[in-house]
């Protein structure tokens, strides 16, 4: 993301609104700056201002008189009034900033918009999640944080050496050059992202071991870790596997997202609108 | 996608946040699936949801490209949920946010009467989302737990910033406007639904909800906290750092 010098008329307003804190007013030139290293593409700036298209030397002098008056002012926080900001042409390897911090950059490896995949919410259509497993998202750098993706390659790795298996279609996963062993590609190491999400899957016996190894692990990483612990329910809707492991580690369940397993298959390409296969309805449950 | 599922705060704090969304799965139900999902929002207009969205496009309230300079002073904060609808062009997750259980079982009764065949997700409390389920009679599928936040949560601001700033699920609400916003507030500068609107229009999958925001707002103007102003896990963190305080200055 550019601010365009001739533009910005330093009323401040977009410093506010970058959930990385990368844009500051230079003193040195008057003008909205952004700190390239820290911001991490996520064009909060461009598409969540609102935009007015002021002429920016008349804006100038009137916030010039107005200073010079020490009187105060009260604009709308959120509106950009000369609409500065101009997105860049990204290149690898900077692209992929973007790509883990504008939700609405959709990943061309899968086609989702966001940081991660479908996970539970389609596991009524998917059975990615099926009775006695467990999925784990685990997510980096939000809120406000934002994460270096070679932070995050010290857990992939641990996580790899513990024999997870990592969620092939994950947009993180693809960034691996070596999913066996969790390692990045190299020249991903230097960029930092909003937030990313590893998504693995192991057995419900696990699910204890790999927390604590998350656990340990995120001491050695500079900033925050959500996890999120996917699971069937029973036949009767009840969840009495993992819930129970989840507070006898002190975790006080506060929040939760509910598949009501209302979903079907209804693609059928392959058989003229008719039922699916019994190959694929297996695979489901 | 788990945009919803970390927002910050106790279940009691998510007496007024209930979210349900119906999510098309590529290459299973994607195909045809743009009608149901505006039929989705549709059915759930009449349970006068807070807010409702999709990825691409954003939520009721949104930024404007071009404002005229006296929209400054006239600006129109009413949220539009038709262009919500009618903007549904692909397959995508869409959503929509209540303020009440009443309203968000009794939506989630006809909208798996309806049988769209698409997955639909509930994100809420645990016990608030397990309550609407036995209303609409539905059989629980799958259930994803949110842990909170570990790790540098020290990095974190305070509880009342985090409850705000998470319901943006991607990160675009910012801390300094919701700490601007609740500023603003308290000076009198702006009501607290005006300052919600703002950071509304941040949030890019319209999962913010503009009515637990208020009451947030509203709390942190009169002064008023439902939880210690610290962020999660700090007491730990505080101890151990009270205890290094310590032994630096013996030492």
């Amino acid at each position: 993301m550019k601010i365009n010098p001739n533009k910005c008329v330093a009323c401040g307003n977009c410093t506010y609104v970058c959930p990385m804190g990368a844009i500051y007013v230079d003193p040195a030139i008057n003008r909205a700056t952004i700190n390239r290293d820290e911001c991490v593409e996520c064009y909060a700036c461009y598409y969540g201002l609102s935009t007015e298209h002021l002429n920016p030397p008349l804006v100038r002098m009137i916030r010039k008189i107005f200073q010079m008056g020490r009187l105060r002012f009260d604009p709308e926080p959120d509106v950009c009034p000369t609409a500065a900001f101009e997105p860049e042409d990204l290149q690898w390897p900077r692209v992929v900033r973007r790509a883990f911090s504008d939700p609405r950059a959709t990943h061309e490896s899968t086609g989702v918009q966001g940081r991660g995949t479908e996970e539970v919410k389609t596991n009524d259509v998917t059975g990615r999640v099926q009775w006695g497993e467990v999925g784990f998202t685990i997510e980096f750098g939000r809120p406000g944080v934002g994460v270096w993706l070679r932070d995050i390659q010290k857990m992939t790795r641990a996580l790899a050496k513990a024999g997870v298996a990592f969620e092939k279609k994950n947009p993180f996963t693809l960034l691996m050059s070596d999913v066996a062993t969790g390692t990045l590609r190299e020249d991903v190491l230097g960029e930092k992202v909003l937030s990313a999400i590893v998504e693995i899957k192991v057995k419900v016996e696990q699910t204890q071991p790999i927390i604590e190894l998350v656990r340990e692990v995120e001491k050695d990483i500079d900033t925050v870790v959500a996890l999120g612990v996917g699971t069937r329910c029973d036949e009767n809707g009840e969840e009495r596997l993992v819930a129970p492991i989840l507070e006898s580690m002190g975790y006080k369940l506060e929040r939760a997202k509910t598949n009501m397993g209302l979903g079907r298959i209804t693609n059928y390409p392959e058989n003229k609108g008719e039922e699916p296969s019994r190959e694929i309805l297996s695979e489901i449950r | 996608m788990t945009n919803t599922l970390h927002r910050y705060g106790d279940a009691e704090s998510f007496r007024d946040d209930y979210i349900v969304f119906a999510t098309p799965s590529s290459d299973r139900n994607d195909a045809g699936s743009v009608p149901k999902l505006k039929k989705f929002l549709e059915m759930a207009l009449p349970f006068k949801p807070v807010n409702i969205g999709d990825p691409v496009h954003g939520g009721t309230l949104r930024p404007a490209r071009n404002l005229h300079t006296i929209s400054n002073w006239k600006r129109d904060m009413t949220p539009d949920f038709r262009a919500v609808i009618d903007g549904i062009d692909t397959p995508v997750s869409v959503v929509a946010i209540f303020d009440n259980q009443a309203a968000a079982e009794q939506f989630l009764k006809v909208a798996a009467d309806a049988d769209l065949g698409l997955s639909i997700n509930m994100s809420a409390s645990v016990e608030g989302a397990r309550e609407c389920c036995q209303f609409a009679g539905i059989t629980r599928h799958s259930v994803g737990y949110s842990l909170g936040f570990e790790g540098s949560t020290e990095k974190l601001p305070d509880s009342q910033l985090l409850k705000l700033t998470t319901m943006c699920g991607h990160g675009m609400v910012s801390t300094s406007l919701a700490k601007k916003m609740i500023d603003w507030v308290k000076e009198g500068r702006r009501t607290p639904g005006q300052a919600v609107t703002y950071m509304a229009r941040f949030c890019s999958c319209g999962v913010f909800n503009p009515a637990r925001a208020q009451r947030i707002l509203e709390e942190a103007r009169n002064g008023r906290w439902n939880e210690q102003n610290q962020p999660p896990n700090d007491s730990a963190e505080a101890e151990s750092h009270l205890t290094e305080i310590v032994q630096t200055s013996k030492s």
